[in-house]
């Protein structure tokens, strides 16, 4: 599904280079469902950004579903990142002025469905995270757990490969992280390949591999007994 | 690509930001209004100008006598130059090519009396030339022919406020007119062409020059020749042969070159001439000032979408993120621009419409300050126009971004 050998990424800091991430080796199996682990300045966002293709790697090697990615066009990228990346981010990053089917159904406009098949999708997407009958209520009238499931949603829409969250429960209360990380585990257990980065420790144990970097390096890659709960 | 999706997402975000709309609006509105304002002043000062000459044929020159100014070869000063038939003829002979129609007038003041209706009138002898020369226009009847002029009859033609102050109902055509106490036979009624310009013009009665010279002196004397030049002369010739005929007066009666009042012309084409080139500078007033402010609000406009972007950074970084290509992003940008500039444009030209109309300008030189379709069309493109270049700088600078930065973006 995902193979990554040898990954250097450096950032420009005026004069000075910042390397963030120093030769990574990662492959990632079809159904895995991996914790990406790290304090923070360990290079684990820039990582998920590089595998969601939303940033370029400096030297390495980057294979997605079989497809080097590679010197992409804007446009290029921008069609991988719909075919076979689903989203979810700490801070939701819903549109606030669309409503919850509406964001929903947007990848699925950038993929060019017609309108009707769009919200019929969207719909049926919404359901399965448990808000269709939150389909048109905005954002910010919605609360933080439910915000997460409408952006899970929309990552969703798209069927991507590779969901990829970034702290998924950052934003929000133990109860309702438990929430979604069970629907994550749900989805995993449907097949869905899913990265997730955080720097808590519950939620990593949560995931079946983790992975933790430090100062850009791997320092550990194990399988775990996973903590179920469903 | 553009469907009707895109539009929705346009309206939607333009909706749900409506202050911002409205102000990025506002710049371009009032720039439109602003100009077609100035456009419709600009406008209404040329229709001004049309319709004040509207009475005389465009082409026309007025020749008048006065009195000598300068002593010239043993003559006094205060000379009376009087024209007559033998000059008309030499006039008429010498300047065929140039001249196109041409008359003597001889001017008289009469009591006219029909019945018990009794008013005085100023009467015009001329000749049949004339009608074309003052476009008057024959409602019944006809006008001065030549051979009223070759056998002095007693015919006039009369203007409709003549007939209406003296005839009211009865058609006056056949019926004879008492002119200081000398019956004429009216044969034709004129209406003045131009509605609203002095109404003495329409109170005028027409006769044959020849009838007046021989009832009213007994002479050959002419008190002012009225011509039209060949319309194919530019307004640099038309301007020379005015001159020309009237230094050929001048020799005529000894008049010194440089005298000013023994005989003058009014020239159409110098009038004409001066109105062209104040309507060009107007227009290119109006012009330069209206490109200022369009200018202005497509600067305005851009700025604002520059301000718009960035604050959709995070918006824009989350569609790049789900799969946006760059040119989708561009496409919302530029349309959004061009629909704001377009709508308020069109808000703009509507308000500065209503604003020219709902004022009585007449008394201000301003005659119909309308605003027309080519303007409306004009504008339109050069709206789209304005819109495509204030959306070139934010529609790429939002392109650019990458996902990555305007999801960090807070």
């Amino acid at each position: 599904m995902l193979k990554i050998n040898k990954l250097h990424k450096s950032y420009k800091m005026g004069d000075s280079s910042l390397h963030v991430l120093k030769g990574i080796n990662l492959h990632v199996e079809k159904g895995e469902m991996v914790a990406i682990m790290g304090s923070s300045g360990s290079g684990k966002s820039t990582l998920l950004n590089i595998i969601g293709i939303l940033d370029e790697l400096d030297s390495g090697e980057y294979t997605l579903d079989g497809i080097e990615i590679k010197d992409l066009t804007e446009k290029k990228a921008a069609q991988y990142r719909n075919k076979f990346l689903g989203f979810v981010f700490q801070s939701f990053n819903l549109i606030n002025f669309k409503n919850a089917l509406e964001n929903v159904a947007l990848p699925l406009y950038y993929q060019g469905l017609k309108r009707k098949e769009r919200q019929e999708k969207a719909m049926f997407h919404l359901e399965k995270v448990g808000l269709a009958d939150w389909s048109t209520h905005l954002p910010n009238e919605l609360s933080g757990g439910q915000k997460q499931r409408v952006a899970i949603a929309r990552a969703l829409a798209a069927e991507p490969k590779l969901l990829l969250a970034d702290e998924p429960t950052g934003a929000l209360d133990s109860a309702t992280s438990q929430d979604i990380m069970q629907f994550l585990q749900q989805l995993n257990d449907e097949g869905k390949t899913i990265l997730i980065v955080t720097h808590e420790e519950d939620i990593s144990l949560m995931c079946k591999r983790i992975v933790r970097l430090k100062d850009g390096v791997i320092m550990e890659d194990k399988k775990i007994k996973q903590n179920r709960l469903i | 690509m553009i469907d009707l999706g895109l539009f929705r997402e346009i309206f939607q975000s333009l909706n749900k930001n409506k202050l911002r709309t409205l102000l990025s609006g506002f710049t371009v509105a009032f720039a439109i209004m602003l100009f077609t304002i100035l456009f419709g002043i600009a406008n209404g000062f040329q229709n001004t100008f049309n319709n004040e000459f509207a009475g005389d044929a465009n082409n026309s020159i007025f020749i008048y006598s006065g009195r000598t100014s300068k002593a010239v070869e043993g003559y006094q000063t205060g000379r009376r130059i009087q024209f007559d038939n033998p000059l008309y003829s030499e006039i008429k002979q010498e300047f065929s090519d140039d001249i196109e129609f041409i008359t003597g007038r001889v001017y008289k003041n009469v009591t006219a009396s029909f019945g018990n209706e009794k008013s005085n009138y100023s009467v015009r002898a001329v000749n049949p030339d004339h009608q074309f020369i003052e476009k008057s226009e024959i409602k019944d009847g006809r006008f001065i022919n030549p051979l009223d002029i070759k056998n002095n009859t007693k015919n006039i033609v009369i203007g409709n406020l003549v007939v209406e102050d003296l005839f009211g109902e009865i058609d006056p055509i056949g019926k004879y007119l008492d002119l200081n106490k000398i019956k004429f036979k009216i044969v034709g009624v004129f209406v003045e062409r131009t509605e609203g310009s002095d109404s003495n013009e329409a109170r005028v009665i027409y006769m044959p020059i020849s009838t007046a010279q021989k009832i009213y002196g007994n002479n050959d004397y002419i008190d002012q020749i009225n011509l039209t030049y060949n319309p194919s002369l530019s307004e640099e010739e038309a301007i020379a042969f005015g001159n020309k005929i009237v230094d050929k007066i001048k020799e005529v009666f000894f008049v010194a070159d440089n005298d000013q009042s023994a005989v003058r012309a009014r020239n159409r084409a110098r009038e004409n001439q001066e109105i062209t080139q104040f309507n060009g500078v107007l227009a290119i007033l109006v012009l330069i000032i209206g490109m200022g402010t369009l200018v202005a609000g497509v600067v305005g406009i851009s700025n604002i979408m520059i301000f718009i972007v960035k604050e959709r950074t995070k918006e824009i970084g989350i569609r790049k993120a789900l799969g946006a290509p760059p040119s989708s992003i561009k496409l919302i940008i530029v349309l959004e621009s061009v629909f704001v500039t377009a709508i308020s444009g069109y808000v703009g030209l509507l308000l500065g419409g209503a604003v020219l109309n709902s004022f009585d300008l007449e008394d201000y030189w301003i005659t119909d300050p309308g605003v027309s379709t080519s303007l409306v069309i004009g504008a339109t493109f050069t709206l789209i126009l304005a819109g495509l270049i204030a959306a070139y700088v934010p529609a790429n600078r939002a392109a650019s971004i990458k996902p990555i930065v305007a999801l960090r973006d807070e």
